[in-house]
């Protein structure tokens, strides 16, 4: 086997808990994972992160600002499959919070919304791009995330 | 003479997201911004008007990675408000619950994020051969914290068993004596890399004061709020010895004691208790705690690798010689009141302050948290680093020197930016 599958993970809008999850579960994986899996995109893990090419992204969080909106789209541009991973991703839920603010409390965060670019309205991810798979969660569940990585190394003949 | 702009983007292997812009001016620094620029969530405005019966839950998901804090925090809050004294048992679970984050936590830090710096690699995947063992002692000492965790408190990320007034299910005795090994393994892995914070070089030193809640029993939980200049305050009046700061260029707020600048987490801790460490861990800690108290933001390091030894040592004396037994919640009317959570994290001082209406809502909420106590101090380091460097470093060697720094601080973005409520003007 030559080919390792190049995997990618990014956290958007969120408590990051899915992240932890997935740094969690390399004490149980990581000597089989590593001899498959190629960590290209793992900013929780290194510095030097690249976004291109990727065989799956993995992707945590909802999507609270523009900037957040074209770096998803870029990393939907560079990877075969995307995953939405954990609450805030699939539903937007707790990131999206805000969106049922009554107009009080709309009121008082209407500032710092317009002073920190954010979004009028937090979106989830298949609102924003074209998701391919989901592993649900609040965080998410740890074999539902296996079987979804199992199945992608499968799809992408990685044995 | 020397006129630089250092700008990072995104610093890695830290929790959260969070750059920083630096600009010299013939030689003196002049700006340093470090810019928490993760998107804010509103908790604050969130919680009002939430019940506290599931207040606790929510507030969990600030943080992923001590979600737990934030849930015995608040629960402390609202115990304390409501007039309720927990039994022993339950304390002793906190406690448990508390050493379990403490253990996984920091070993997530102290390996996966700042080992690679002592080691100048990019990342623990870069290990050589030689180096890969601390890859798998941290997975050893991580699962461990984990499954104390996963027993008594449901799970080491977003933990349901704690709730107010008690624990919604106790753990077995039989499930809490089958972590012992895990212990006693992760104790044995442990000291390999408490040599290496130990011999290592590095020096980011600086006068500054430390603060931290200091207890009899150094669990995390009790105690009062203490400082290097020997002040003594009740928890419950922290608040009123902060000075909020604004910062306009960051999504979050930072934080003075006294009027000063000051630096919360284990090196505080350590720095100003390391007589209330468990017995065990002062005898076979003692090289390590000569260290200590420090001024060197480096040896936050090496005092939370302690704080895992700690952690383990009393988590094993209270696996030993307690009999958990079943227990119900304490039972409790909701009434209109207000109260005070105060606990260290393992970044450092946690704070909550609820103001629960007749019914049991959320009037207001006000929640300091560590990472943001600790940001103006970050950036006076961050200063006092460029300044003594400027001469003798290139800009990627300080840039990286700089990362360093804020490593070491174990900064979190994602509980730093959640609770703004600021007027800017």
């Amino acid at each position: 086997m030559t080919h390792k599958l190049a995997l990618g993970w990014f956290s958007f809008s969120c408590c990051e808990d899915s992240s932890i999850i997935f740094t969690e579960m390399l004490n149980d994986h990581f000597d089989e994972w590593s001899k498959v899996i190629d960590f290209q995109h793992v900013r929780i893990l290194k510095k030097n992160n690249k976004i291109h090419n990727l065989d799956v992204a993995f992707v945590e969080g909802a999507i609270a600002s523009e900037h957040d909106e074209m770096k998803l789209k870029e990393i939907r541009k560079n990877s075969k499959k995307l995953v939405a991973i954990g609450s805030c991703a699939i539903n937007g839920m707790p990131a999206a919070q805000r969106n049922t603010f009554d107009e009080g409390k709309m009121k008082e965060i209407e500032f710092l919304i317009e002073k920190f670019h954010q979004a009028k309205k937090v979106r989830t991810i298949e609102e924003v791009v074209k998701v391919d798979d989901r592993v649900m969660g609040c965080p998410m569940s740890e074999t539902a995330f296996l079987d979804v990585l199992n199945k992608t190394l499968k799809e992408f003949k990685i044995t | 003479m020397k006129d630089v702009n250092i700008g990072i983007q995104d610093i890695s292997k830290i929790e959260g997201h969070a750059s920083l812009e630096i600009k010299v001016r013939n030689n003196e620094v002049t700006k340093v911004q470090l810019m928490f620029t993760e998107n804010k969530r509103f908790f604050t405005q969130a919680i009002r008007g939430r019940s506290i019966d599931v207040l606790s839950q929510s507030v969990a998901r600030i943080c992923g990675t001590c979600s737990i804090a934030h849930s015995l925090c608040c629960i402390e809050a609202i115990e304390n408000a409501m007039g309720l004294v927990v039994s022993q048992q339950t304390q002793l679970l906190k406690k448990l619950t508390m050493y379990g984050l403490m253990i996984r936590d920091h070993a997530l830090h102290i390996y996966l994020f700042s080992l690679p710096d002592v080691f100048n690699k990019d990342s623990v995947l870069d290990f050589t051969p030689e180096q890969s063992h601390f890859l798998h002692d941290s997975f050893d000492i991580k699962r461990a914290g984990n499954k104390l965790s996963t027993v008594v408190a449901g799970r080491a990320v977003h933990a349901p068993f704690p709730q107010v007034g008690g624990y919604a299910q106790v753990p077995t005795n039989k499930d809490l004596k089958a972590i012992i090994p895990d212990l006693k393994l992760a104790r044995e892995k442990l000291f390999g890399v408490l040599d290496e914070y130990y011999d290592c070089p590095v020096n980011y030193s600086r006068s500054t004061d430390f603060v931290a809640l200091v207890g009899k029993e150094f669990d995390f939980l009790e105690g009062e709020i203490m400082n290097t200049r020997g002040l003594c305050i009740p928890e419950k009046n922290y608040f009123e010895h902060l000075n909020k700061t604004v910062l306009p260029y960051s999504q979050a707020v930072g934080y003075k004691f006294e009027g000063d600048t000051y630096m919360v987490g284990a090196l505080a801790r350590i720095n100003l208790n390391k007589k209330g460490l468990h017995k065990d861990t002062r005898r076979d800690a003692k090289k390590y705690l000569r260290v200590f108290p420090s001024q060197n933001i480096f040896h936050n390091n090496l005092a939370q690798g302690i704080e895992i030894l700690h952690s383990i040592d009393h988590a094993l004396e209270i696996i030993d010689t307690i009999d958990f037994k079943p227990e119900p919640k304490l039972v409790f009317e909701k009434k209109a009141c207000e109260g005070v959570g105060v606990i260290e994290a393992p970044r450092g001082t946690l704070f909550y302050h609820l103001d629960i209406d007749a019914k049991g809502m959320v009037k207001e909420g006000n929640i300091v948290v560590p990472t943001q106590q600790n940001q103006i101090n970050m950036e006076l380091d961050i200063k006092n680093l460029v300044q003594n460097t400027i001469d003798k470093l290139s800009k990627e060697q300080i840039k990286y020197e700089i990362e360093k720094l804020i490593r070491a601080y174990d900064p979190c973005i994602s509980c730093a930016t959640h609770f703004l409520k600021v007027n800017w003007t």
